[in-house]
């Protein structure tokens, strides 16, 4: 299948604000993913992941803000946005007395409505097919799943796979994904992954939230944090890294001369090696500074030299832990890797 | 007991299995704190107010005996209200509201011990409780307690409010222990059937369908023998009349009350202690790997999902209407000539033939039960946005309006379908007593479908709640309990007409036999569109969820 570009991103959201009561669950939030890419949504519990979702769906009314999907209004077109998408939320219920294979059907079908057309970007007048009956049994055989279980005897991973072989056999151009991996087994993980990347390569859209960083790390081309409904930080993992510090550490002949105080750099440490002018040297570079910072090294004649760049976890843990320790991260350079500050 | 409990690491009598058991009834009891108080009040101050209306009604000892007598010289109306066992003004309250009380005692207490126990683990909430230091039988135990504080609630409100406006304190005492009683008992027969299915709608409708049969038991039984025949003596609610409150009171039946309730209960730990949480005896068969065509988009679903209930509706409500019907006829010809008798059933009834006013009175009947169904098929949806499967329906593309419309036609033509079938077996069992089955089932059958636009303005009530204030869904039953209580109690305690006419039931013709205006059905018709509209465009314009 061919990529076909629309002339519109496939979700932007600008200031969106949504309060239930007293709690602002959306609190201008904004969030952009391009038609084609895999945008990962992170951000801690309760920060407004599902809540940004459900608007996104016309589930919910926005207090203010915009939000567009496939470039209309969620709330006055959800019915011909739905046409386009498929939603798999994080914790899927089933009705009792329906099977795990109705209920697949059941999604497809209603997801195809009635007079359904595919978009002019992707051929136009086309009758939409619903549900790709061959697709959804390769999916169930991937996915392991017997069909013919009612739905409340099946585990929390089965239900969750239910809902997954719906989304992944529909024929549509965005997948929403609200945690759609709580419950599956690692195995069932990488046969998730695989279809995620079986849809971006077929051109879909995916906006997948997700607190599991691996996944995150293999699947998405750009993400999202949000923290307390408004966004911390969004862009490709690469840019994201590039804001942060990377850790060096150097062996030198001598100590290093005019390190101390230059910008970018933090948390530096010399520590004398066998009592000789030879030492070790550690330090937090912000990523764009680590040029500046060899010049030195080198001048004190460099033996061995190791940077380490951040990693997704700790990247994470800085825009997640901001709220718990307003003092994080900025100054306090000199953290260890994977240390949790508490 | 103990023998039935397979065995555990910890035995069946530790007291570790209960632990945790009072933190789970304060928590019923603060998650109940208006259901049970609104219960307890209503049920007990029925009860009470039955006196001063009766004092009132029949105020002489004759009148009295007058009416005992041709009330117990007639079987049909011996199985509608079971026997006058005293024509003391106590002894007629007692005939009037044991069975009654006894039967809303029995409701109320298999609503709240399936809330608290195959609700919850419905909802998975139980598994959370369970992981905590909470005991295999703390659940069930807290669940049954809750009942016990509301049963005994009632019991202590009915015999302290009749012994205070001068009853005798232990009739008061015996009609108290009754109605309290039956509702214990049906604690624990909803705490067996809520681990029998792993549904807690099919565990409500397992024990409704016991009470139901304990009900239609005690009709049969009562209209068979003027003191009651061995069927009388298979019903509980049976029981709670045959204690004679006020009429030489026969103690020995509380005890078997008591030893039934105890061996339900028994059961019912029995019951728990052998299966896992979440499952059932009754476990669910596997499906079909495909969706049939008919599931093809939410009106298929919604069909899917109500079909089973709208079945039984229409099979109890057609058993009804063919046992009410079989004893028409009786009714009419043995108190034919009895002026007290006549005016009692025209009141609920009507001002016609005898017949006529017996059967207007089951047709009302029939028209307030079905209410129960189509206020249930509306909320249905409530439970379906609550229970999260309604946010994956209407992320397809599918309008709100095409969502609830089809909960909505199932709702409001099931109403029609469900009353239709009651009143096909009325006409049919009453043509057939009285030999003219062609000539009789048509106006039978008019008159119980003319109880519809009533039901339709209920279940408009409930889309109009559910769609401008979701949060409230739950009242909606209280007001149809409350419009319940109207058309049954309101005509007996002569309550004037313009509370008659706060309830939808108030403003229909008494029929068979009363004069049609078209009037009323417009009406109410009329409110019903507006009242849907207006819960349509709500569901329209607000959060789902
Ligand atoms: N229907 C609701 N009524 C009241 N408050 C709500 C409702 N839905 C969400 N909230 C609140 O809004 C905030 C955001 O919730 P949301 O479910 O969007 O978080 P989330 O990012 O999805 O979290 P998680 O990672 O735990 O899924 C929370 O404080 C939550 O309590
Ligand atoms: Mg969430």
């Amino acid at each position: 299948m061919t990529k076909a570009i629309p002339p519109f991103p496939a979700i932007r959201v600008a200031g969106l604000r949504k309060s239930f009561g007293r709690t602002h669950a959306l609190d201008g939030l904004d969030l952009r993913v391009e038609p084609g890419e895999v945008h990962g949504f992170l951000g801690p519990n309760g920060a407004g992941k599902s809540t940004t979702i459900r608007v996104l769906l016309g589930l919910l009314r926005s207090d203010g803000g915009t939000a567009q999907v496939l470039g209309k209004d969620p709330w006055h077109s959800a019915v011909e946005i739905h046409r386009h998408v498929a939603y798999v939320p994080g914790d899927v219920t089933l009705w009792r007395n329906l099977s795990g294979g109705e209920v697949i059907d059941l999604y497809g079908r209603l997801h195809r409505g009635s007079g359904a057309k595919r978009p002019p970007w992707r051929g136009g007048g086309g009758r939409r097919a619903g549900l790709d009956a061959t697709r959804r049994d390769e999916l169930l055989e991937r996915f392991e799943l017997d069909p013919t279980k009612k739905g409340r005897t099946y585990s929390k991973g089965n239900r969750q796979k239910v809902a997954l072989v719906a989304a992944f056999a529909s024929d549509v151009d965005l997948l929403i994904l609200d945690e759609p991996t709580s419950g599956l087994d690692p195995l069932m993980e990488e046969v998730f992954q695989s279809c995620v990347a079986e849809e971006r390569d077929r051109g879909r859209t995916v906006l997948l939230s997700s607190h599991v960083l691996s996944e995150v790390e293999a699947l998405c081309d750009r993400v999202s944090i949000i923290r307390k409904g408004r966004t911390v930080e969004s862009g490709s993992l690469g840019e994201l890294r590039h804001l942060t510090r990377t850790t060096v550490v150097a062996e030198l002949a001598g100590p290093p001369a005019g390190l101390d105080g230059l910008p970018g750099v933090h948390g530096l440490t010399v520590q004398p090696l066998q009592g000789g002018p030879a030492c070790r040297v550690r330090l937090q570079a912000d990523t764009d500074r680590l040029g500046a910072v060899l010049g030195p090294l080198g001048a004190a004649g460099l033996r061995s030299l190791t940077s380490t760049p951040p990693t997704l976890e700790e990247l994470f843990l800085r825009h997640y832990q901001d709220d718990l320790r307003p003092d994080a991260g900025q100054q306090d350079g000199a953290r260890p890797a994977g240390t949790v500050a508490r | 007991m103990s023998a039935l409990v397979a065995p555990a690491a910890v035995r069946p009598g530790d007291p570790r299995h209960l632990a945790g058991t009072g933190t789970l009834l304060r928590l019923a009891l603060r998650r109940d704190r208006l259901m049970i108080p609104v219960w307890v009040l209503l049920l007990g101050l029925s009860v009470v107010a039955t006196g001063p209306s009766f004092a009132s009604l029949y105020d002489t000892a004759t009148k009295r005996a007058e009416l005992a007598a041709s009330m117990n010289a007639n079987g049909s109306l011996r199985a509608l209200y079971g026997p006058v066992f005293g024509d003391s003004l106590g002894g007629l309250v007692a005939w009037r509201m044991a069975g009654f009380g006894a039967v809303l005692a029995a409701v109320m207490s298999l609503l709240i011990v399936i809330r608290h126990t195959r609700e919850e683990e419905e909802a998975g909430r139980q598994e959370l409780l369970s992981a905590a230091v909470v005991g295999r039988r703390a659940p069930l135990t807290a669940a049954l307690l809750a009942a016990l504080v509301a049963d005994a609630g009632v019991a202590v409100l009915t015999a302290a409010g009749l012994a205070a406006s001068g009853r005798p304190v232990g009739g008061s005492l015996a009609l108290g222990v009754a109605i309290g009683g039956t509702g214990l008992l049906f604690a624990a027969l909803a705490a067996i059937a809520a681990q029998l299915t792993e549904s807690a709608r099919l565990a409500k409708g397992l024990t409704g369908a016991v009470l139901g049969a304990a009900f239609a038991l005690r009709a049969a039984g009562d209209a068979s023998a003027d003191g009651g025949s061995p069927l009388t003596w298979l019903s509980p609610i049976g029981w709670a009349q045959h204690l004679r409150a006020y009429a030489g009171e026969r103690w020995w039946v509380v005890l078997l009350l008591a030893a039934t309730t105890a061996l339900a209960t028994a059961a019912a730990y029995a019951l728990t202690a052998r299966r896992d949480l979440g499952m059932s005896f009754l476990p669910a068969r596997p499906g079909p790997a495909r969706a049939p065509r008919s599931l093809g988009g939410p009106t298929g679903l919604a069909w899917r999902l109500q079909r089973t209930t709208l079945a039984g509706w229409t099979a109890g409500l057609a058993l009804a209407g063919a046992v009410f019907g079989g004893i028409a006829k009786g009714a009419a010809s043995l108190v034919d000539g009895n002026q007290r008798t006549r005016e009692i059933f025209e009141r609920l009834g009507g001002q016609q033939s005898l017949t006529d006013a017996f059967l207007a009175s089951i047709t009302g009947l029939l028209g307030m039960v079905a209410a129960l169904y189509a206020v249930g098929a509306v909320l249905r949806m409530r439970a379906e946005e609550t229970g999260g499967r309604a946010e994956p329906v209407l992320a397809g593309a599918v309008g709100r309006l095409r969502w609830a419309g089809g909960h909505l036609v199932i709702a409001l033509v099931g109403t029609a379908v469900v009353l239709a079938a009651a009143g096909l077996t009325l006409g049919i069992a009453y043509g057939a007593s009285v030999g003219d089955v062609a000539g009789g089932t048509g106006r039978v059958l008019a008159a119980t479908l003319a109880q519809v636009p009533a039901v339709w303005t209920l279940a408009a009530v409930a889309m109009a709640v559910l769609g401008l204030l979701p949060r409230a869904a739950g009242a909606v039953w209280a007001l149809t309990g409350g419009c319940l209580a109207l058309g049954w109690f309101g005509p007996v305690l002569r309550l004037p007409q313009w509370a008659l006419d706060l309830s939808p039931y108030g403003h229909l013709p008494k029929l068979p036999g009363g004069a049609v205006t078209a009037a009323p059905f417009l009406w109410l018709t009329a409110l019903s569109v507006v009242l849907i509209s207006a819960g349509l465009v709500g569901l329209r314009r607000r959060d789902i969820g």
